[in-house]
């Protein structure tokens, strides 16, 4: 059991101010140009205090709330995939030298980065980037640079939005490992502070310079009924069992053909994922032909391109490469990893133009199946996560 | 649970060989079809002495400022100071890399990928099927079976090529056809007057070819329409699905597993392939857009 | 000098048949000899024999005004040429040309016929690997209409 604190909503501040004495750039959910991002946090005023989120399938709305929490934005678009796997990164440049060519590597990311508020379904997806990029035969030697030096404040989410499944598959709302701090934010009865776990001893000696006190019961059940009324307030379901089986059983399924009517391969999906991981390499030589760069950055697997050999794309037709996008991340994703490519955050639902949610998706490709058989919808099952 | 996949023969060097090329210098280049070329590269600095590497390996050769591809090595094994690259021009680096000179700097990031189970065949038949350009990631294996000859019960090579101008090493399958201790069948899909050879696709080929099926090891390489046939071939004349080794292709751009592009259903070409015994993969292979 | 049976019976094409079947086989067949160069058959000649290739080898071509013979298919020692031909007279559609010195059992098309119709069972046992024959046939040929190499 994590040790337990309380800090007063006033004292927020302190723990930004705590963590930029030690060095860390502090990133979390900021408001800019009217749209929800994750940028640098210079002060706590710059989170999104009174502002909320709706999501739904198509369709993300900030509305202004009557609280002035400071989290009460679930995620945008952005998740930490955003800065630990940043979407455009320079690998190296090579400069001509007389007949040879000299590689410069670029030097290390600058300060280490805080991560402030960051919800259970994204801390899911960080250890399902920690499988792919640190713990196969070969690693990513960005990713692990930047995400060993990390510091996470995760968020515990007091409320769901229209969009989120995480309590199906055993992911959130509550975060329960894999944080320095974890807060759950508590308005109610005139109160307004932070109900807090210390995850690690780096978390702890940061909390050393805040002010803090010991949480009492009551205050300690307050947090833990918001949090499990976010998680009975989720209406999506995923059903994970024989998931794999299935979908490597059903590529000639007929449920494929329709959903493909709708889906328009743009990869929004994709790209606000916070699991996808797929990128592109792209060498480049400037106009005097003297410095070449080789650049990574995201890719999405809907694009033609991205399955096009010496004579043609492997998958030419849209139902093809969202059947990729689908089988890869719930299916050939736990051979591949061990464990689910998706944490139930909600985000390809919500950023999907034509709102196509995949919990449905699955329910229709097995009612497509089996036409006898029931629907699974409503049943809660916890996935195999 | 994620799928148990064996070492590579060889692991590019730490760090640095992951990502970035080692810088090697093209000491001759050689052309070999109208658009195939095979390049023979020299490390340019003193750091490297040699690039181990496993029959069926590939490298990522990088063309400077073009881009970056997947090549097999091609060479012997046996001879690890050099790197022998047989390219055929497609497209922008391709070209690039096919219009060397010597002296040209190229990056090399590898060896990556699976190999061929040379070793693990000793004591059996062997049987090599290649058509058209998959006789460039096979050849390191017929250049081990030569070299360690008496490992193996009878030795077969069977190729196959569009006319008699699109034959690879043509030369190399002169001298290896004059030895006494393999047979080596050539054939054509069509070809002139002038041409002596057979002509006829490669699973026609295949009848003629004498093995003991249950002990036998096949290594099939080339276009993915001909491994499929060539393939059950093999299965009709009875050598067991695990016996039968091919090499897939896909677009790969990292050779680590990393980038995502290769994947066949669960498997990533670059790590868990080129290389694979087809029980493996036969579920996956030439699925219709997969 | 061996016997048309004999030469039948180590031919795959009959392997599996009955002495019995393959004797009346080799009733039909004679030994025929080509030098290279030496034409099987040609396009347009009225098909009287089905060749059972013993060794060497033959291209089958189609004749091009413009660019000459163009081989199709080459025929080596163990394979058969030539079509089952019922009813009307037939005609080769394809020349077949011995390219070195080749050896073959010509069997007449038109004795084969009425043994078979007179025996079904001998008439079953040779459209059994005639029909196998084809087939195969069927599917060489379209792997090489598609161009397995082509990019």
């Amino acid at each position: 059991m994590n040790q337990t604190f309380l800090i007063e909503s006033s004292h927020l501040q302190q723990l930004l101010e705590a963590l930029q004495r030690r060095g860390y750039a502090v990133l979390g959910p900021t408001l800019a140009q009217g749209d929800l991002v994750w940028g640098e946090l210079h002060s706590s005023a710059e989170l999104p205090v009174g502002w909320g989120t709706r999501e739904e399938p198509g369709f993300f709305h900030l509305v202004k709330e009557k609280s002035q929490g400071y989290f009460g934005c679930r995620p945008g678009q952005h998740s930490l995939k955003q800065f630990l796997f940043s979407p455009d990164t320079l690998l190296w440049r090579a400069r001509r030298e007389g007949g040879n060519w000299r590689l410069e590597v670029p030097a290390a990311s600058e300060a280490p980065y805080a991560f402030l508020g960051v919800r259970a379904c994204d801390l899911a997806a960080l250890e399902v980037h920690d499988r792919v990029f640190s713990r196969g035969r070969y690693l990513d030697p960005l990713y692990q640079e930047r995400r060993n030096r990390a510091f996470i404040v995760a968020v515990n989410c007091t409320s769901s939005g229209g969009a989120c499944f995480c309590a199906s598959l055993g992911t959130g709302p509550r975060a329960t490992s894999g944080f320095d701090l974890a807060l759950t934010e508590v308005l109610e009865e005139g109160r307004h502070f932070f109900l807090g776990e210390v995850g690690t001893k780096q978390g702890a000696e940061i909390l050393g310079g805040v002010t803090h006190r010991q949480a009492t019961a009551t205050e300690i059940a307050a947090a833990e009924r918001l949090v499990a009324g976010a998680a009975r307030n989720q209406t999506r379901v995923l059903a994970t069992g024989g998931l794999k089986e299935f979908l490597y059983d059903n590529f000639e399924n007929p449920h494929w053909d329709r959903v493909a009517e709708r889906c328009l391969t743009c990869g929004n999906c994709a790209m606000s994922c916070p699991t996808c991981f797929c990128h592109d390499y792209l060498d480049s030589l400037d106009v005097t032909g003297q410095v070449a760069e080789r650049r990574r950055h995201w890719e999405v697997c809907f694009s033609v391109e991205h399955s096009y050999i010496h004579g043609g794309a492997i998958r030419p037709s849209p139902r093809s490469r969202y059947r990729q996008w689908l089988t890869h991340k719930l299916a050939a994703w736990q051979d591949q990893f061990g464990c689910l490519g998706c944490v139930g955050c909600g985000r390809c639902i919500t950023w999907c133009p034509v709102g196509i949610d995949l919990t449905q998706e699955v329910r229709s490709l097995m009612a497509a199946a089996s036409p006898a058989a029931p629907e699974s919808a409503g049943e809660k099952e916890h996935g195999d996560h | 649970m994620a799928l148990e996949v064996e070492k590579p023969a060889c692991q590019p060097p730490e760090a640095n060989g992951r990502l970035l090329p080692q810088l090697f210098r093209v000491e001759s280049r050689r052309r070999e079809t109208a658009d195939t070329f095979t390049l023979t590269l020299a490390p340019a600095g003193s750091d490297i002495q040699g690039w181990p590497f496993g029959a069926g390996q590939f490298n990522m050769l990088t063309a400077f400022g073009i881009g970056e591809v997947p090549i097999s090595i091609s060479g012997d094994p046996a001879e690890p100071r050099r790197l022998i690259h047989t390219i055929r021009a497609v497209g922008a680096a391709t070209r690039t890399l096919c219009r060397s000179a010597p002296g040209d700097i190229i990056g090399v990031r590898g060896p990556f990928g699976t190999s061929w189970p040379v070793t693990e065949a000793e004591g059996r038949d062997l049987v090599i099927v290649a058509g058209g350009l998959g006789l460039a990631p096979v050849r390191p294996a017929i250049y081990h079976a030569l070299a360690q000859r008496s490992a193996y019960g009878s030795v077969e090579l069977i190729y196959g090529a569009r006319t008699p101008r699109d034959i690879l090493y043509y030369h190399e399958l002169e001298r290896w056809r004059g030895r006494f201790d393999v047979r080596v069948h050539v054939t054509v899909d069509s070809a002139s007057a002038e041409w002596r050879g057979r002509v006829g696709v490669v699973t026609k080929v295949m009848a003629q070819a004498r093995f003991d099926a249950s002990h036998t090891t096949a290594l099939v390489c080339g276009p993915g329409m001909m491994m499929r046939f060539t393939v059950q071939e093999l299965l009709s004349r009875g050598v067991s699905a695990d016996q039968i080794f091919v090499s897939l292709e896909r677009n790969m751009q990292c050779g680590m597993g990393l980038c995502g592009h290769c994947q066949l259903g669960p498997v990533f070409i670059c790590k868990d392939g080129p290389v694979f015994p087809y029980n493996r993969v036969k579920d996956w292979f030439e699925k219709r857009e997969v | 000098m061996e016997t048309i049976e004999a030469l039948l019976a180590a031919h795959p094409f009959f392997q599996g048949m009955s002495p019995q079947h393959l004797a009346a086989v080799a009733g039909c067949g004679r030994r025929v000899d080509f030098k290279a160069g030496d034409f099987l058959c040609r396009e347009a000649e009225e098909a009287l024999d089905f060749y059972a290739i013993l060794s060497g080898s033959v291209s089958v071509e189609i004749f091009s005004a413009r660019r000459g013979p163009l081989t199709t298919a080459t025929v080596e020692d163990g394979e058969v040429l030539g079509w089952l031909w019922f009813e009307k007279p037939f005609h080769w559609h394809l020349d077949a040309r011995a390219r070195q010195v080749t050896r073959a059992v010509a069997l007449d098309v038109g004795m084969l016929r009425s043994r078979c119709e007179a025996d079904h069972d001998l008439g079953y046992e040779f459209m059994k690997r005639y029909a196998h024959h084809l087939a195969v046939q069927f599917r060489v040929t379209k792997l090489q209409l598609v161009d397995m190499y082509g990019t």
